[in-house]
């Protein structure tokens, strides 16, 4: 019964597809996922949205959206209404195909991420053997298509925003990759697949997530940053920053082409906590061996909801940051760190079973940590600004 | 330590958000059209006119004077002088304002004709919901629209308007004692010389407010004219 819970979804697609001829079956099972995909993500979204809105009202000392529907949980479907039935307006001077392209470029790009997530046992679209490349070769690609809105816009602010978006996700794209190898190098595979299968063992009920490993530990901090970096979120929301640059790269956008840069943005933070989540939580594993009986398909959206609500918890918290403490932070300090954690993983590997690597390792690790946050982030002293006007 | 200060920080806003569901001095919203909260005492908005007792057009203590009219720096009132009078509160017969309109769309909430008025007649309006469909009509108020009783003032301005009523009361023993005086003085002087029985009584009762009137009256008529433009 509980095998069977489990594996629902996986039992629904071959019942639904054991109505057609077989030749067709594998096709209409694939097609079948990515209807589940495009069916279960946006509406994550949706619940998102709302939670971002009243969890961020409820740190401000206020009460967040709750007109529409009891407590406004239907306000993303009154969002979406508007959104849908505001006017389309694409700037004369912009390039109208790019302009045109750009969000859909950009939520085709973040959805395919979600192909090679395994969101539950056996629950992967495709079990790619390079499965964390091509989500990460997805990911890198959405820089592109926020270039493209700035830069088709035609707008000071949107390539402004662009550009800072570009720089942002190229600085931070490296840690985000090197803290990721950091795994792959104790599991020896680039499948996610084959990763959540490493970490779904346990001792004493415990499970082996990375994340409990000094190594695994700093690699998931500095892969929180370099994610919430890579997302756009606040405090590294440079490319959008509304005091700054009114939307950013999105300026020149309105209605459903708006929606759309939403969607996409909303489903790249849920695709960066969802592999964050099986890289270093476990993925679909339980945390308890005494909890293996709830479908695993509950314990990977449960993780990823709750990586959300980290994200949120510190877009409440955090002021944005400067451009030059953004690029500061990203070369001088969590690339080092996650460098040192290639260093730290391979010393892991090499002093074998037993208690003295997890002291050699953690020490190194929170030595390093400290010592390179009183010098490489020490607060600079400019002298006084001057100026030099245009005589 | 790197980080210390973010840690702080979500403790801080952890704090806030468990707080929220909690302690109502974290959760300061007032849901507006459901939940209220009661106006400032000193709060003030459009102005009034005040009357005594039930009936508005018997009651109400303006007197047509004017001088809001003129002194109000975006003219937004506009008086027309009565041609009959009515008693006012002392009794005394005065004229009243067959017209008054305000204009509140124009008006600027600056209680400077509170301040000039010199019969307690206008005073500042707590009411603020008062968008209209016609933005023409709707905003220019009659008098009948304006007036509020002063039992209503007493419930919008309670200290005030408890001043305003001793002032008033004082006022009013002040003038009936005169009247009692003059009464008295007329019957000793009845009393004194019978040649003279019925003027005398006559004179001093109708004497003080008669002039009065027509020298506020000739005072106030030749300006409308000049002081509306």
């Amino acid at each position: 019964m509980l095998e069977k819970a489990d594996q629902v979804f996986l039992l629904l697609r071959d019942w639904l597809v054991g109505f057609l001829p077989p030749g067709w079956r594998s096709a209409a099972g694939v097609v079948l996922g990515v209807i589940g995909i495009i069916a279960v993500f946006p509406g994550l979204f949706a619940i998102t949205t709302v939670l971002e809105r009243k969890g961020l009202g409820r740190m401000q000392n206020r009460l967040g959206p709750n007109r529409v529907g009891p407590f406004g949980i239907l306000q993303p479907i009154a969002d979406a209404i508007k959104s849908l039935t505001k006017e389309d307006i694409v700037p004369l001077n912009a390039d109208a195909v790019v302009h045109f392209l750009a969000p859909v470029f950009l939520v085709v790009v973040v959805f395919m991420g979600f192909a090679v997530l395994p969101v539950g046992r056996n629950m992967v679209l495709v079990n790619m053997d390079s499965g964390l490349l091509f989500y990460f070769a997805m990911g890198a690609s959405t820089e592109v298509s926020i270039f493209m809105a700035g830069w088709s816009s035609r707008n000071k602010y949107s390539l402004l925003g662009a550009m800072r978006a570009v720089a942002q996700m190229i600085s931070y794209e490296v840690p985000l990759l090197l803290s990721s190898v950091v795994i792959v190098m104790m599991t020896g595979s680039l499948s996610l697949v084959k990763i959540v299968e490493a970490q779904n063992q346990y001792t004493w009920g415990l499970p082996h997530w990375y994340i409990f490993t000094p190594w695994g530990c700093a690699a998931f901090v500095m892969y929180a940053v370099a994610a919430t970096a890579e997302t756009n979120r606040s405090p590294f929301d440079l490319p959008e920053g509304e005091s700054e640059l009114v939307a950013g790269y999105f300026t020149e956008y309105s209605g459903f082409k708006f929606a759309l840069f939403f969607l996409g943005e909303y489903l790249a933070m849920l695709s960066i906590s969802g592999l964050g989540t099986t890289l270093f939580l476990g993925g679909w594993s339980s945390p308890l061996a005494l909890l293996n009986w709830v479908p695993s398909w509950i314990w990977f959206f449960s993780k990823v909801m709750l990586s959300i609500s980290v994200l949120i918890w510190v877009r409440g918290t955090l002021p944005r940051l400067r451009q030059d403490q953004l690029m500061n932070f990203a070369w001088k300090f969590v690339l080092p760190m996650t460098l040192l954690n290639l260093m730290v993983a391979a010393l892991w590997r090499f002093l074998g079973d037993g208690w003295a690597r997890w002291v050699i390792c953690s020490a190194i690790l929170l030595l390093v940590y400290v010592a390179a946050g009183r010098v490489g982030m020490r607060r600079e002293h400019f002298g006084p600004r001057t100026y030099r006007y245009a005589e | 330590m790197l980080g210390e200060g973010i840690l702080k920080g979500l403790t801080e806003t952890a704090r806030n958000f468990a707080g929220s569901f909690v302690s109502a001095e974290r959760l300061t919203t007032v849901q507006y059209p459901e939940q209220r909260i009661p106006t400032a005492e000193n709060a003030r908005v459009f102005p009034f006119l005040v009357y005594d007792g039930k009936d508005w057009e018997a009651g109400m203590r303006c007197v047509a004077c004017q001088i809001c009219e003129k002194e109000c720096p975006p003219k937004c009132i506009y008086i027309e002088k009565s041609k009959d009078k009515k008693p006012d509160f002392v009794g005394k017969m005065q004229i009243y304002p067959a017209k008054f309109d305000i204009d509140v769309s124009v008006c600027m909430s600056c209680q400077i004709c509170v301040e000039v008025c010199p019969f307690e007649a206008i005073k500042m309006d707590t009411e603020f919901e008062l968008s209209t469909t016609d933005r023409f009509g709707g905003l220019l108020y009659d008098r009948k629209q304006l007036s509020r009783s002063n039992e209503y003032y007493h419930k919008i301005h309670p200290t005030e308007a408890a001043e305003v009523d001793a002032r008033l009361a004082e006022e009013k023993a002040k003038a009936e004692a005169k009247a009692k005086a003059a009464a008295e003085a007329a019957v000793a002087k009845a009393s004194a010389g019978p040649s003279v029985p019925a003027k005398a009584t006559a004179v001093p009762a109708a004497g003080p407010a008669a002039p009065a009137a027509k020298s506020a009256d000739a005072a106030s008529r030749p300006k409308p004219a000049g002081g509306g433009e």
